[in-house]
């Protein structure tokens, strides 16, 4: 792309959100989560049928609420635990640790779109299009995947990766460089992108890309050479996935840390006018920037269906694209914060279906601590008050 | 009203802000307070108008001791407060925004626009304010915008009017205007606190001058006190306004503007027909009212303008059409006139700052990896050359006063391989101290051989930099004359009017 004289918009609001999110106290995030595990709790123990029970005979016995209400909170995030980290139940520590690898398989794919959505926040690109950048990731992969076997083993297995990135690349990079010459605000274009991607996928997948003999919108299997290897054998569901996802946190880090790349990139997101004045150019770093988002989001898309689903369905990118957003966020946009916040996020996902089998707490809490959390993010102040935290500068002055 | 001030003393942490600060405001009186940044002309004010609670002191209004919990309560005791950032909501029209907070209504809450346009064009015309009730305030000159925050203040019968740095956003001919407001604001017995560092301004409309330095009353001075005695007062240490630079030594005709024009992105033309040259070892002034087309000079030159024809020559070079990297490239140093729109980026370390528009090449980087160790040594280097006051390399640059910030843009330019600076208005909103400092290096920049161009809208920054003066008006250059040429001619020249 050559010189695009683009005037900046400065004060975008997109931007200025995206900067508000990512700039701040790093102790909000870990008090975000820990409030909403609390209402979390509170919300077990209201949808917990013996402590209903038990409430209805509150004044007659009242030690009975309370006990019952211990009982459900400790047993949902007891078997959060066990379902996340490791069932000390089990019989062996093979079975034990099983829930840690799940938790890490999880957080593969989430981790990685996080960083791809943090590389954008930091540089001032509220990139919502997390979901349909993973999605044409993950297309493109499965194409070359199923119709590209001419070169057998690991070879096909790279080129299949390398399609994914470069299709989540390329679906980022278009909202860039539309961004750049004409103007379009990305969280718009990123949102509209979202249902194209949905619903070309589930025309792809009713259509051309359909498995022969199957009944629902999916492919055929994807070769066993295109998969990532499993890390710990067949039991574990552990892939070479989770290792791709520790280089990109490394790439990323260095990226906006080290190079001169990501200089431009928060220079870009920190101050569009200062940027152009100091000759960075704007336009072709928009698109890098999306790029480089887009990369990431795709390469979550490979790490989906070659690594844990083995074939294409509708539900690839599940909700994924929105996950990421909180990652990023939850993680300020700092690549290890990203890592944390995603096995966070890998952890509850996993735990979720051990509370739900063991202590019938419905999954749905588990979405609901989700977006408590973003909801406290988002409202910093509500944080503050919360904890009696002082009031940041900002509101004072 | 009578406004007194006894023993303000303010506290941050540490940092006294005031201490022991006493100001007596009659009624019809103009009483200036004259201090640098970080004097704490400000503290003292939003103490007056409840924003701070003075942690010593009081304040008396017609000798009553008075408290202010919030603005509210200043408010309804009648003082009023024109903030140096206008605090209008640009998409309301001027009626809306002068009664907003306290809506006149009809019955069942109906907003009563016709009373509110009624008294807008009340007090407009008591004081020739000349402001249309149903404008549209974002659409309005800065000068303007100014008058509806000076109505806002009238309407809810404010006797003590506090105008905080008014001036900085203004041109000279809205200054002069605001001058004529506040006279007759005046007249009508309304008691003025106009907070400035311009002594200019300060001589020319202050009754009584009271000087602030770090906080602490150093005296009170007049209105016909020498504008050297009133600096030195500020800064504490004698000063000398007028600068001494030798006579330039002009080489070669290295920078060469021909037939320049521009357009903007509506077609209208913002630059018609420019030349001027520019010798090694000389100092071009370009004087002229702001939004006569010296920003998109600057930004010609600098390869942000689009629609441009002409050329602009850099030793033989031709600047039009190149990117701003090549530019920047070629040797071109720039100082923006909006230095923390254009020149910084806030949230960046001061080392940041100052690889800014090299952080792709060398020596700052070595493939694609920045050398951080190499930005420290020099980081630390250039901020003990050109004296910022800062303590440490790694401080924000939006933490740092206007004149520190100055310092950060000018040794990031001349710490490079150049061969023109230009800098436009490049002591704009900052204090003597820091003046002085900024036109040294300018001058210094020029004894070192290089041709320098400077942007000025002020009379008295052209004529002490410049070794010749252009002055510009609509998009031309009207003429360009010796920098010895007398006042009265610039003005008329920067109006339109030539030789």
């Amino acid at each position: 792309m050559s010189e695009i004289n683009v005037k900046p918009v400065s004060s975008s609001r997109a931007g200025k959100i995206a900067k508000d999110l990512v700039s701040g106290n790093a102790l909000i995030p870990v008090l975000a989560v820990l409030a909403s595990f609390v209402v979390g709790g509170i919300l077990i123990a209201l949808s917990n049928e013996s402590v209903q029970a038990a409430a209805g005979y509150f004044f007659a016995r009242p030690g009975d609420l309370f006990s019952a209400i211990w009982q459900s909170v400790y047993g949902a995030y007891e078997a959060l635990f066990r379902g996340s980290i490791y069932n000390y139940q089990a019989d062996n520590f093979g079975d034990g640790i099983l829930s840690l690898t799940q938790t890490l398989a999880y957080a593969t794919p989430i981790t990685i779109a996080g960083l791809g959505l943090a590389v954008a926040f930091r540089s001032g690109l509220f990139n919502i299009g997390g979901t349909g950048q993973i999605i044409f990731g993950a297309v493109s992969s499965a194409v070359v995947a199923l119709y590209l076997p001419i070169w057998p083993g690991p070879l096909h297995f790279l080129v299949a990766i390398l399609a994914g990135v470069l299709g989540g690349a390329l679906f980022g990079g278009f909202v860039g460089f539309l961004k750049a010459t004409t103007g379009a605000n990305e969280v718009i274009v990123t949102i509209m992108f979202n249902y194209v991607a949905v619903f070309m996928l589930h025309y792809s997948l009713t259509t051309w890309l359909k498995a022969p003999l199957a009944v629902n919108p999916q492919s055929s299997p994807l070769p066993a050479d295109t998969l990532y290897p499993l890390l710990a054998g067949t039991k574990y569901p552990l892939h070479a996935g989770f290792v791709v996802m520790l280089l990109a946190v490394a790439a990323v880090w260095w990226l906006m840390n080290r190079s001169s790349v990501g200089f431009h990139f928060k220079a870009l997101g920190h101050n569009p006018s200062a940027s152009r004045v100091a000759g960075i150019n704007i336009g072709r770093t928009y698109f890098l920037v999306m790029a480089v988002s887009g990369a990431l989001a795709g390469l979550a898309g490979t790490s989906q269906i070659l690594g844990t689903e083995k074939y294409l369905g509708t539900g690839v990118a599940a909700t994924y694209g929105f996950d990421a957003i909180t990652v990023a966020l939850l993680g300020r946009s700092n690549p290890i914060g990203v890592l944390a916040a995603g096995l966070l996020f890998g952890g509850l996902r996993a735990g979720a279906v051990t509370m739900q089998a063991n202590q019938n707490v419905p999954i749905d809490i588990v979405y609901v601590v989700q977006s408590m959390i973003v909801l406290f993010i988002a409202a910093p102040p509500l944080v503050r008050s919360v904890f009696f935290m002082p009031k940041s500068k900002e509101a004072k002055a | 009203m009578k406004l007194e001030l006894r023993g303000i003393t303010k506290r941050f942490g540490s940092l006294v802000a005031n201490s022991d600060v006493s100001l007596t405001v009659m009624p019809g009186e103009i009483h200036c307070l004259l201090g640098e940044n970080g004097a704490g002309k400000s503290t003292l004010m939003n103490v007056l108008y409840g924003l701070y609670q003075a942690d010593a002191g009081e304040i008396l209004l017609d000798d009553k001791v008075v408290k202010f919990a919030g603005p509210g309560d200043a408010m309804a005791a009648g003082i009023g407060m024109v903030h140096q950032h206008f605090m209008l909501i640009p998409v309301f029209s001027v009626a809306e925004n002068v009664i907003l907070g306290h809506e006149p209504t009809k019955f069942a809450g109906v907003l009563d626009m016709a009373t509110a346009r009624a008294k807008v064009r009340e007090i407009s015309d008591q004081f020739g304010f000349d402001l249309d009730p149903d404008a549209i305030v974002g659409d309005l000159p800065v000068g303007v915008q100014q008058r509806v925050e000076i109505v806002k203040a009238l309407i809810s019968n404010a006797k003590v009017l506090v105008f905080d740095e008014p001036t900085a956003v203004l041109t000279p001919q809205e200054t002069d205007e605001l001058m004529t407001i506040m006279r007759a604001l005046r007249e009508r017995g309304t008691a003025i606190v106009f907070i400035t560092h311009k002594l200019r301004e300060v001589k020319e409309v202050a009754d009584k001058i009271t000087v602030l330095r770090l906080g602490k009353v150093v005296g009170e001075a007049s209105p016909t006190d020498s504008a050297n005695d009133l600096a030195s007062m500020m800064v504490g240490r004698a000063v000398d306004l007028e600068g001494s630079k030798t006579a330039a030594k002009p080489g070669k005709a290295s920078f060469v503007v021909a037939g320049l024009s521009a357009e903007n992105r509506s077609g209208t033309k913002v630059l018609d027909d420019i030349s001027f040259e520019i010798h090694d070892g000389e100092i071009l002034v370009i004087a002229g009212v702001q939004g006569n087309g010296q920003t998109e000079l600057t930004e010609a030159i600098l390869g942000l303008q689009s629609k441009t024809s002409g050329s602009i020559k850099l030793n033989g070079q031709e600047l039009l059409g190149r990117s701003v990297k090549s530019v920047l490239d070629l040797g071109v140093g720039f100082v923006p006139e909006d230095r923390t729109e254009d020149g910084l980026v806030a949230d960046f370390t001061i080392a940041e700052n100052l690889m800014l528009d090299r952080a792709d090449r060398k020596p700052f980087v070595s493939g694609l990896n920045l050398r951080l160790k190499y930005l420290r040594e020099l980081a630390t280097k250039l901020v003990a050359d050109f004296d910022v006051r800062t303590q440490s390399i790694e401080t924000k640059a939006g933490k740092l006063s206007g004149g520190n910030q100055q310092k950060v843009v000018l040794a990031r330019e001349l710490s490079r391989e150049l061969k023109l600076l230009v800098a436009s208005q490049p002591t704009r909103g900052l204090d003597v101290g820091s003046i002085e400092f900024v036109h040294e290096q300018i001058v210094k920049t020029r004894d070192s051989g290089l041709p320098v161009l400077i942007v000025a809208t002020e009379l008295d920054e052209a004529v002490q930099l410049s070794d010749r003066i252009a002055v510009m008006y609509r998009g031309k250059i009207v003429g360009i004359v010796p920098s010895t040429t007398p006042r009265a001619v610039l003005g008329q020249m920067m109006a339109g009017i030539s030789e």
